[in-house]
């Protein structure tokens, strides 16, 4: 069984579409039991970073999914709240990923929010099977994860950051798989092989 | 390095796509569940659906049918055409928009970009501006070009960005369904006044034009409607015609 976590959290919609798309039957339950014994977990989260992480505290989710045994794929801001630390309101993280997510810092020319379509290299996980080094994912964020030894995707936009995390059964990613046409697809198929 | 992006425009009327020229003697040109299928399956970057139904009937099925585009395609997309509240940002987000584009209710109402973007964050507004040149100045205009506003382009889409739109879509409404190009001097100056990035719509006749805006304009994006529903220039061929003039697209 694969659960989609609910924590009121905006725009979850596209999570589901994409695993009804490659005909997976999900469930979006904030339930601890549903989720402890679901084959696969997935975090999504769109919007602010402490604003997310309040909801999962106040639900008891934060201590739910550091107990999750599955396979785990947080995506976007899901990802950003399993690091240690955002500087987007202050948000102290599940510290699952050792690593912190900052802010882009402005320079001239570079585009914040960090949007649109950006290549994926340094590929080390099989999340990425049958992904080519170089191939392009969907990017939207302001904040990003600091690179570090569990970074198994890079990208570049004015500095190079994690584009992918894994530690253990959990992984990250900071771009949108179920916004990335094909090669999303195949990530997330994947992670469910997991 | 993030790519520059191609995205088809879909206008929708009742449902069915429709592309006019120059805002007028609309044509059909097919469903738009399987024409957007179609397109991101052929390597579009992102698509826009713009709903030109004048009827309240007509909005009602726009809102089941970005339920069904949501269903059905794995890329980002946009929603725009008579969005005039937050109320109507938020079911469109609900049935699994990416974006609003929002158009004259941003001008006649410019909280209201403030708004949404606090609500729903800048990703997801976009700013539509059709502008026409009237004496060497580009104005802002409403209700798809009939009605003109006093409002400078360049000033009016930094307006837009200081109140958190996260993109600026300008059409000049001179240019849009003539096939003979952007203005690449007029997207150049916006570019450079904005730190979000600029969509180019209208104009588009060869792929040499949107070379044009993607280099000497420096837009982030091109939108275009007509040369991929005709079947002009197939997106995979204007995709690999853009690599080779090194301009960074997602082949």
């Amino acid at each position: 069984m694969i659960v989609v976590i609910d924590y009121r959290t905006g725009n979850i919609r596209s999570v589901m579409n994409a695993l009804r798309r490659l005909g997976c039957d999900a469930e979006l339950t904030s339930d601890p039991v549903r989720i402890l014994s679901a084959d696969h977990v997935i975090l999504p989260g769109v919007g602010d970073c402490s604003e997310a992480m309040r909801n999962l505290r106040e639900s008891g989710l934060s201590d739910v999914i550091r107990k999750i045994s599955s396979p785990v794929l947080g995506i976007c801001v899901g990802m950003q709240l399993m690091c240690r630390r955002s500087e987007e309101g202050g948000t102290e993280g599940l510290g699952i990923f050792p690593t912190d997510v900052v802010r882009f810092v402005p320079e001239p020319g570079l585009k914040i929010p960090h949007m649109g379509w950006n290549s994926i290299s340094n590929l080390k996980s099989e999340l990425f099977n049958g992904v080519d080094e170089g191939s392009y994912v969907y990017y939207v964020h302001s904040y990003y994860p600091v690179m570090c030894d569990c970074a198994i995707a890079t990208s570049i936009h004015g500095t190079e950051f994690c584009g992918a995390l894994k530690w253990n059964n959990f992984y990250g990613c900071q771009f949108h798989p179920e916004k990335s046409s094909s090669v999303g697809t195949t990530i997330i198929e994947n992670f469910l092989k997991l | 390095m993030v790519a520059k992006r191609i995205i088809p425009c879909l206008d929708v009327k009742d449902g069915v796509t429709v592309k006019g020229v120059n805002f007028e003697g609309l044509k059909e040109v097919g469903d738009a569940v399987t024409l957007g299928a179609r397109y991101a399956s052929e390597g579009a970057d992102e698509l826009v659906y713009l709903d030109i139904s004048a009827t309240r009937e007509g909005r009602r099925t726009f809102i089941g049918l970005v339920e069904k585009i949501a269903g059905c395609i794995d890329i980002p997309f946009t929603v725009g055409g008579g969005i005039s509240d937050v109320e109507t940002a938020a079911r469109l987000l609900d049935a699994g928009a990416d974006k609003i584009s929002i158009n004259s209710a941003a001008v006649r109402t410019p909280q209201l970009i403030t708004e949404i973007a606090s609500r729903y964050g800048s990703q997801f507004v976009v700013v539509a501006i059709d502008a026409k040149c009237i004496d060497g100045i580009w104005r802002a205009t409403t209700h798809g070009g009939s009605i003109l506003t006093d409002l400078e382009l360049c000033s009016w889409a930094h307006e837009a960005q200081e109140r958190g739109a996260g993109e600026i879509l300008f059409t000049s409404m001179d240019h849009d369904g003539t096939f003979n190009g952007y203005p690449c001097e007029v997207y150049a100056r916006l570019a450079e006044r904005l730190s979000i990035p600029v969509i180019a719509s209208g104009g588009a006749g060869s792929v040499e034009d949107i070379a044009d805006v993607l280099t000497k304009g420096g837009a982030d994006a091109a939108l275009a409607a007509s040369i991929f529903h005709y079947g002009m220039v197939s997106i995979p061929v204007l995709k690999r015609e853009l690599a080779k003039r090194k301009i960074n697209v997602r082949i």
